[in-house]
């Protein structure tokens, strides 16, 4: 069990923090909490990502110089470059309506900003 | 022209982006150039969604390959797999197509005067045209990778707009909600898909449906999809975002809403029929989804009879439609591998489930407009302190009962049409779903008449006596809606052998799906 | 902030600038492209928020400036996707034309830049818009901190 846990130790991580953000996410009442929450479980999905292209003893997949041997899988660096480029996207998204909320209602705790109910 | 239909999937992908980098600069210069522009470039690309609808029906799926040599070259020499970005377009993608084309149109029309007055509305065009962009991609993409892509642009372009009046608190609060469910079921998505491509490292669905074994693995990226599209889609444990989000949107944006949930459902069955196929456990998930679709029926339907605010209501409606739609193509999944029973019955819930998706964005859209020009008339949404509107806005009410009595499945309306295909299929398939059905039914007739009484007619009050009707554009967009509405409840014969039945020939087919990709000689 | 912290910035500017756009156009050969280079000079731009306040910068990064940078930059990249729809959407028209040398874009060729075609184009394209973007979401979020708003 020890061995399976330290030889696959990234991804027990990733799934520690995936465990982290839905954590926040359920828990937590502060809106700056809950961007955090979203940005760790994008970086445990974005880590699990280029794990799942590790080959034992590869090198960095650039053609320039390379020498011999296997290269780590390059697609999942791009699927994992393109879910970084989103989580911007979406942080950026998502403060702006955190600091339009604080305006609105002047506190950060999403008790007081649920004003929709039922 | 053949070659415009064969270069038409990418460009009714690209086009609505093209224009919508072109907005800013043109805005700048003059407001008419922009609305032109924006106008004539949507119904240029809805023409060439309904001429290549007509061409896929006639002559069956349409690939395009991103940056080969030739545009169905998917697999190139020396390699066994797919390697490009690959659009598939088969009978499902082009009917939820004539879906986004229609809506779209009919969205930029309302907003022409619905916006007039506010500030930033070059921003506003160019997010909505990468709205549709998105929406467009969902359905039309062979790709998982490229799926979730097209899903967030999709949803981080609703989510600025559903903030977009910044002066209203409730509105900042519904974008909020609607950017954190849609960041969580997006990695969601993302993380299945890595359990997907780490297995068979393949992202094209074609080629990892013909590889799919149902290892472990593949079980739970089935359960992690099922759950992150129902989230997206509105199905019941997870339906709460849905009626603050799209009770303070604008009235266009909402209906836009309403047809990017609709291909979260295109995703979702994409994926249970087309990706997994018969290798699924068919008879447990296609009672997860009948189970899914029973309880948005009655928590959206029971939700809606308390409800004061008019566009809450129409929100908690579509929930319950949604379930319509969620138990119709559960039946077609359950019996998938049963050949009889899906000759019996089987296709006529999928057709009566794609019936009702084009009828619920058409229905609901109506409604939802509606609401928004009684909103920019009299500037609240509250029920009970409307009265007496139907005096001075007569076009409003009139096409606000033609709404009402489509959703709640009266004939001769489309509703009608739809919900009987879907009550006499699933009635062979367990009786007690089509008696919850129509029980529902009732239910939504009572909460839209008691709506359209307190609001349309009674004593006219005071404060609204100098209301007039909402401007020309406003009342053309809902007549586009309306005139679709009758025609397809008078001729539903005809709307279902056009386009619900090859939609769900294609459904069912799995292997012409595998083949235009695996076995395409260049 | 201070001489010192102003001075500095100043000076750092241009070896960011530099850097950027190096990774930018190196995007087809060494890890990099268009959103990697345009966020080291968007991260350039915050530290000149920084050091000089962001009422300074106000002035000369004006909404209207950065809009058609960032609409030109993505115009930019769909015109050159567009340009290859003789063949495909996307197509790589560029790639061993004589335009760039007629370097063949594989085989022995340790790291020519000429050999991408297309690509350096819509990087180049993308940076713009990144920057562009990067930098006016910066720029709005820390003049709302201090009350003003973008005009």
């Amino acid at each position: 069990m020890a061995e399976i846990l330290i030889g696959n130790f990234p991804l027990v991580a990733a799934v520690v923090l995936m465990g982290i953000g839905l954590y926040i996410l359920i828990f937590r009442r502060n809106l700056i909490k809950i961007v955090m929450g979203i940005t760790i479980l994008s970086s445990s999905v974005n880590l699990f990502l280029v794990t799942l292209g590790y080959r034992t003893g590869g090198i960095a997949p650039i053609y320039t110089d390379a020498p011999e041997g296997p290269m780590v899988l390059p697609v999942v660096q791009a699927l994992t470059l393109t879910n970084i480029v989103i989580a911007v996207a979406t942080s950026a998204l998502i403060l702006s309506l955190v600091i339009r909320i604080y305006r609105h209602t002047g506190s950060l705790d999403s008790k007081k900003s649920r004003r929709m109910k039922g | 022209m053949a070659t415009l239909i064969e270069q038409s999937s990418i460009l009714i992908i690209a086009i609505p982006l093209l224009i919508a980098f072109l907005t800013p600069l043109i805005g700048m210069a003059s407001k008419k150039a922009r609305n032109t522009v924006v106008i004539v470039g949507l119904a240029f690309v809805a023409f060439l969604v309904f001429a290549l609808a007509r061409d896929v029906i006639l002559n069956g799926i349409h690939i395009y390959t991103l940056g080969a040599t030739s545009s169905s070259l998917t697999i190139p020499e020396g390699t066994m797999i797919p390697v490009r970005i690959i659009l598939e377009v088969d009978g499902v993608s082009v009917f939820m197509g004539i879906v986004v084309a229609i809506v779209a149109l009919v969205a930029v029309v309302y907003s022409l005067s619905a916006m007039k007055e506010e500030t930033g509305q070059n921003r506003f065009y160019t997010l909505l045209l990468l709205l549709i962009a998105g929406t467009f991609g969902m359905v039309f993409t062979g790709d998982l990778f490229n799926l979730f892509v097209f899903l967030e642009i999709a949803s981080i372009s609703g989510a600025a707009l559903i903030a977009f009046k910044i002066r209203f608190a409730d509105s900042q609060e519904g974008g909020f909600k609607y950017i954190v469910v849609s960041a969580i079921a997006s990695l969601m998505v993302l993380f299945a898909i890595s359990l997907l491509y780490a297995q068979y490292n393949l992202l094209n669905m074609g080629a990892l449906a013909a590889a799919m074994q149902y290892t472990m693995l593949d079980r739970i990226a089935l359960v992690i999809l099922i759950a992150a599209f129902a989230m997206k889609l509105g199905g019941v444990p997870m339906h709460m975002w849905l009626s603050d989000t799209y009770s303070v949107a604008p009235a266009s944006i909402t209906v836009l809403l309403i047809t990017a949930s609709q291909a979260s459902m295109y995703a979702l069955m994409r994926i249970c029929f087309i990706l997994y196929g018969v290798t699924l456990d068919l008879a447990v998930v296609g009672w997860i989804i009948i189970a899914i679709g029973i309880l948005s029926m009655f928590v959206g339907v029971t939700m809606a009879v308390r409800q004061t605010d008019i566009t809450r209501l129409i929100a908690y409606n579509c929930v319950c439609e949604a379930g319509f739609m969620l138990i119709g193509l559960g039946v077609g999944l359950a019996v998938l591998g049963d050949r009889t029973a899906l000759s019996t019955y089987g296709t006529t819930a999928i057709s009566g489930a794609f019936f009702h998706m084009i009828n619920h964005a058409l229905f609901e859209g109506l409604l939802f407009l509606v609401a928004g020009a009684i909103f920019y008339r009299i500037g609240t949404r509250d029920i009970n302190r409307m009265g007496g509107l139907g005096h001075t806005m007569k076009l409003t009410a009139v096409f606000f009962l033609l709404g009402a009595l489509a959703s709640s499945g009266l004939p001769p309306f489309n509703g009608f049409a739809s919900k009987i295909l879907i009550y006499e299929s699933v009635y062979q398939f367990n009786p007690i779903l089509t008696i919850i059905g129509i029980l529902v039914s009732i239910i939504t007739l009572a909460v839209f008449v008691k709506a359209f009484f307190s609001a349309f007619t009674g004593a006219l009050l005071p404060k609204y006596a100098d209301i007039k009707e909402v401007p020309k554009t406003m009342i053309a967009a809902m007549t586009i809606f309306a005139v679709i509405i009758i025609i397809f409840g008078l001729f539903p014969g005809l709307i279902v052998d056009w386009i619900v039945r090859p939609a769900t020939d294609a459904l069912v087919d799995q292997a012409s799906y595998i083949n235009a990709i695996m076995g395409a000689i260049p | 902030m201070s001489k010192i912290v102003r001075t500095v910035a100043n000076q750092l500017m241009l070896f960011v600038l530099v850097f950027g756009i190096y990774v930018i156009m190196h995007g087809h050969v060494t890890p990099g492209g268009g959103f990697q280079g345009g966020a080291v000079i968007a991260s350039g731009i915050v530290m000149l928020i920084v050091a000089f306040g962001s009422g300074h910068i106000k002035n000369s990064l004006r909404e209207r400036r950065l809009s058609v940078v960032e609409s030109s930059g993505a115009l930019l990249f769909i015109v050159v996707a567009f340009a290859g729809i003789g063949t495909v959407f996307f197509y790589n028209f560029l790639v061993g034309s004589r335009i760039f040398g007629g370097i063949p874009p594989t085989g022995s060729n340790p790291g020519d830049v000429w050999t991408g075609g297309v690509i350096p184009l819509m990087n180049l394209g993308v940076g713009l818009k990144v920057i562009a973007g990067l930098s006016a979401a910066v720029l709005a979020l820390a003049l709302f901190s201090s009350g003003e708003e973008m005009e």
